[in-house]
């Protein structure tokens, strides 16, 4: 039985089960055995490979639902998961305008996706092993030292509920992180793909070699207001905090920089924003988190604050169509963008460097938090390869710096952008975003190294 | 339990794992969620798996929800896997520090079970906060939460190790947030994210979410119209769950023994509190003494023995001032010559490896007293109180923290309320600014159940005992927009 055909087996145990005792059930199955190898200091020091499967049943029934979770096991185990979701959702309170669950939309709503590679979800540890041996040995070569991941694996997700709904998706999952430390600098590098194919450990570690023995021996950099060069993983990492707030669910709660002002210019004109799950860079399910196809939905276009993303609820206390990115329900969050795609230019890294008299060159940031919602104020500080670009070239590499910048100021002050490509970070989940040169970036404090 | 375990240990040591442990944990959860006045989420959660770590020269772990004796094996024998995988990529095998095996049970205490409380009970608790806090003008969202797990846990290790233990987590959380045309603020009870210990259903009552509704409320809606915090060096009072933070963050993470070992540098960071600094830095002023104390009753980092098979302890990381000791486990504990390790790994769940986690990193109380004691003794500064944003660099050097709310204080009063007040600094210049700390009249154990660290991201229950302090000459309100 594969994992679609085991999938729905538990879904239809769940769904015979529950007939006649429910108004509408749906089951979600969840599964994953992603591995993990963590090398440090030139040795592997962890080596997992767990094994995730999880299922998830939402009843509704007389104006009342609930959610309850467990690990799959044998039919009699689904059933009795069933019986406790319904005696659970009996215990509540009717529910104001409850919706019923959606019936199956056509099939051919479901933008087609294809992204599972066989060999990327069947590594073995020795696989894994062999590329962090090239990778350490690398680092060797360059007398620097290296940290790091590399994950391999696969997931999947199939919904289906009493409306005769079924959708299934799964998608292999490689990825590699390295950082690479030299005596006072260092240098990070991460990415990842449907295919271990698709990433080159030894380019990456050369990356982050480079980047080590670059920003060698910083210098102290007064703090104040520079013009900054972002790669796309800074991007992606300071961005992510922007968006939630194109979520309905954010604008009915009052929660959202962006109140009230759909239709409105809110960045600069460069900023295009796109939520997009067919894109070929993207990955994830072509459904939300109650099986409804995701669309794709223009979130800004040329600076203007276009759409917002709907769930079904949201859509339905706003009289408008839902996009398909509702979050499991029940939850109070309603919706997220999960398919980000920032536009790109076409300036590259190089060529933003060669046309700034003064900026600094952020090659990473580092636990970037949100200090004020509204004005979307963020602090960070820099690391792993911060350099001071002078007379169109990298001068030297620069101690971190903290910074407090407003999305919103950044996204009005853009110079140029990189073409987009897909970018991984550590504060958002991977997405398609452009490096970014930016006029003003406002450092505020230095750190000690 | 205790049979599948044996069964995983047996066929691990017929593989040749020097060294093999499991852990087998059942678990059970509720979450139920509010807002404004209806329930917003209603889940429950179970799970039940098994862990298996093994050596040989290199670490393996994996594991499994199949609890069948094919299961198991699949399990042990890929964690086995693993290992050997791991030792192709090391220069010098794992090696551990002793422990004495261990067969004990343990339980944290708990008074009222809160899976026999009804849901009704809970969900008219949420939803009263709810309507008083609605009841205040310019109260645009009110939130609320409550989360309760029970958690089972059979450890045994192949040096003979058998350690049941069980824990009941308990937490509760409303949140008012008030939004006009030009800002947007919130206040908390009875912290950011709420309250968590391992306590049973007594702790929602103790922490009374109805009767502290209307005061946050009022101040959230106060806040729109208060002036902003001002911006220069002055003396800074925190409450005691700010300071529980500015603990987790400067001082419980960089004493991660695996973090000043670089063995995390690429996620979670590395530490300015590095091997030859230990007995010799001066982290604070002498009135600072911070400890990890694994055995604190009702803390949320407490526990009868780590996922190493380590009895829990009570450590001095900084004693009179003095960088004293790190969180450490049995492997880190070797490579800097300890002879025991401090007990302090702990896995998210029987999906993970433990990692070197905080248990309740507190500081010890002082005798300035309480916190009034404390604003009548200073005579120009600022009071911050409930946590709203945090970040640190990567060896916890330079850090700035935003709280929900701030009071100006003058000739030993409280005055106006001041809205985004926020304080940054470098850890050991600020600890050694620290000239007050409160007396054990108002120590609180908060609870910060979502501290993440490793890869994959492992959140963990960490606890941090603490009673408001003061700090001379701190650097006030850098953080803002233009």
């Amino acid at each position: 039985m594969n994992q679609e055909e085991r999938a729905r087996a538990i879904i239809d145990v769940a769904l015979a089960h529950a007939k006649g005792k429910v108004d509408d059930i749906e089951i979600t199955v969840s599964s994953s055995n992603e591995a993990t190898s963590r090398f440090a200091v030139n040795n592997m020091t962890q080596n997992q490979s767990p094994e995730y499967e999880r299922v998830a049943v939402r009843v509704l029934v007389d104006g009342k639902q609930t959610r309850l979770t467990s690990d799959i096991g044998p039919p009699q185990d689904i059933v009795a998961l069933v019986d406790k979701t319904i005696y659970a959702a009996k215990l509540l309170e009717s529910e104001d305008d409850l919706l019923r669950l959606a019936p199956a939309p056509a099939s051919n709503l479901y933008q087609a996706v294809n992204r599972f590679d066989e060999k990327t979800a069947a590594f073995s540890p020795q696989d894994r092993a062999d590329i962090v041996r090239q990778i350490i040995h690398t680092a060797q070569k360059h007398n620097v030292e290296a940290a790091g991941t590399c994950v391999s694996g696969e997931r999947s997700t199939a919904i289906g509920n009493s409306q005769n709904l079924f959708a299934f998706y799964r998608e292999s999952a490689a990825e590699i992180s390295i950082t690479m430390t030299a005596p006072n600098s260092s240098g990070w590098v991460k990415e990842n793909a449907v295919s271990m194919n698709d990433l080159n450990p030894e380019a990456l570690a050369e990356k982050a070699s480079e980047k080590a023995i670059k920003s060698k021996d910083p210098i102290d950099l007064e703090p104040g207001h520079y013009a900054v060069i972002l790669e796309p993983s800074a991007v992606l990492d300071l961005l992510c905090f922007l968006w939630y707030d194109f979520s309905a669910t954010s604008h009915i709660d009052k929660l959202s920089c962006l109140l009230d002002k759909q239709g409105q210019a809110v960045f600069g004109k460069a900023v295009t924003i796109t939520d997009n799950c067919a894109h070929p860079l993207q990955s994830g399910e072509p459904f939300d988190g109650e099986g409804q196809p995701r669309q794709k939905v223009t979130l800004v276009s040329n600076g203007n604050f276009e759409n917002m993303i709907l769930g079904r609820k949201s859509a339905h206390q706003l009289g408008l169509p839902a996009t398909g990115h509702g979050l499991p329900q029940p939850d109070g969050y309603g919706e997220y963008a999960t398919n980000i795609v920032v536009s790109g230019g076409n300036t590259s890294l190089n060529d933003m460097i060669a046309n700034s008299e003064r900026a600094i060159y952020l090659t990473r940031v580092w636990y970037v938090r949100e200090v004020d919602p509204r004005t979307k104020l963020l602090t960070g500080v820099t690391q792993d390869g911060t350099f001071l670009v002078e007379k169109g070239a990298i001068k030297t590499g620069i101690k971190n710096m903290r910074f407090n910048v407003s999305l919103i100021e950044l996204l009005n002050n853009i110079i140029a952008l990189g073409p987009a490509v897909r970018a991984a970070g550590e504060e958002g989940s991977p997405a398609v975003v452009p490096a970014m040169q930016i006029g003003d970036f406002n450092f505020t404090e230095r750190s000690l190294f | 339990m205790e049979a599948l375990a044996e069964y995983a240990l047996d066929i691990a040591t017929e593989y040749g794992a020097t060294y093999a442990d499991v852990r087998i944990i059942q678990s059970e959860s509720q979450n139920i969620q509010t807002k404004n006045n209806s329930v917003s989420g209603f889940q429950e959660s179970g799970s039940y798996g098994l862990g298996v770590r093994t050596l040989l020269g290199g670490w393996g772990f994996s594991s499994t929800k199949d609890l069948t004796k094919p299961g198991i094996e699949r399990a042990v024998r890929l964690a086995i896997e693993t290992a050997r995988a791991s030792a192709t990529c090391r220069q010098s095998p794992v090696t551990l520090l002793p422990e004495p095996p261990h067969k004990a049970t343990w339980k944290s205490p708990c008074e009222v079970d809160p899976f026999t409380v009804s849901v009704e009970k809970k969900i008219t608790t949420l939803l009263d906060a709810a309507k008083v806090m609605l009841a205040v003008p310019g109260i645009t969202l009110a939130t609320g939460e409550l989360t309760f797990i029970r958690e089972e846990k059979f450890f045994a290790s192949s040096e003979g190790s058998r350690i049941k233990q069980e824990f009941i987590r308990s937490g509760c959380w409303i949140q008012a947030n008030a939004t006009n045309d030009d800002d947007q603020q919130r206040r908390s009870w009875p912290q950011q994210y709420g309250q968590q210990e391992l306590a049973g259903w007594e702790m929602v009552e103790k922490w009374d979410l109805v009767g502290n509704a209307q005061k946050i409320a009022e101040e959230a809606v106060a806040l729109l119209s208060a002036p902003q915090c001002p911006q220069g060096e002055m003396d800074l009072i925190l409450d005691s769950s700010q300071l529980a933070l500015q603990i987790h963050e400067s001082c419980g993470h960089p004493t991660e023994l695996d973090r000043a070992l670089r063995w995390e540098i690429n996620f979670a960071g590395y530490s300015f509190l590095t091997p030859e600094k230990l007995h010799n830095l001066k982290y604070g002023s002498t009135i600072v003494n911070l400890v990890a104390d694994a055995t604190a009753p009702g803390a949320l980092g407490s526990f009868g023995y780590d996922d190493d098979g380590v009895a829990a302890q009570r450590v001095f990381l900084v004693k009179d001032g003095t960088f004293s000791g790190y969180l450490s486990s049995r492997e880190t504990g070797n490579e800097i010559g300890l002879t025991r390790s401090g007990g302090m790994m702990r896995a998210e769940s029987w999906h993970y490896t433990p990692i070197i986690r905080m248990t309740n990193i507190s500081l010890v109380p002082g005798s300035a007293g309480k916190l009034a004691d404390i604003i009548a003794n200073t005579e120009s500064g600022i009071f911050m109180e409930t946590n709203k944003s945090w970040s640190i660099d990567g060896r916890r050097y330079n850090f700035q923290f935003s709280t929900e709310i701030g009071w100006e204080i003058k000739n030993g009063k409280l005055g106006r309320m001041l809205k985004n007040p926020s304080y940054s600094g470098i850890t050991p210049q600020f600890w050694n600014s620290c000239d007050a700390i409160g007396g054990a009249e108002e120590y609180v154990h908060w609870g910060l159940p979502n501290c993440g660290k490793g890869q994959p991201c492992q959140l963990m229950w960490t606890g941090h005992g603490a009673s408001p302090a003061r700090f001379r000459k701190t650097q006030v309100g850098i953080a803002r927009s233009k």
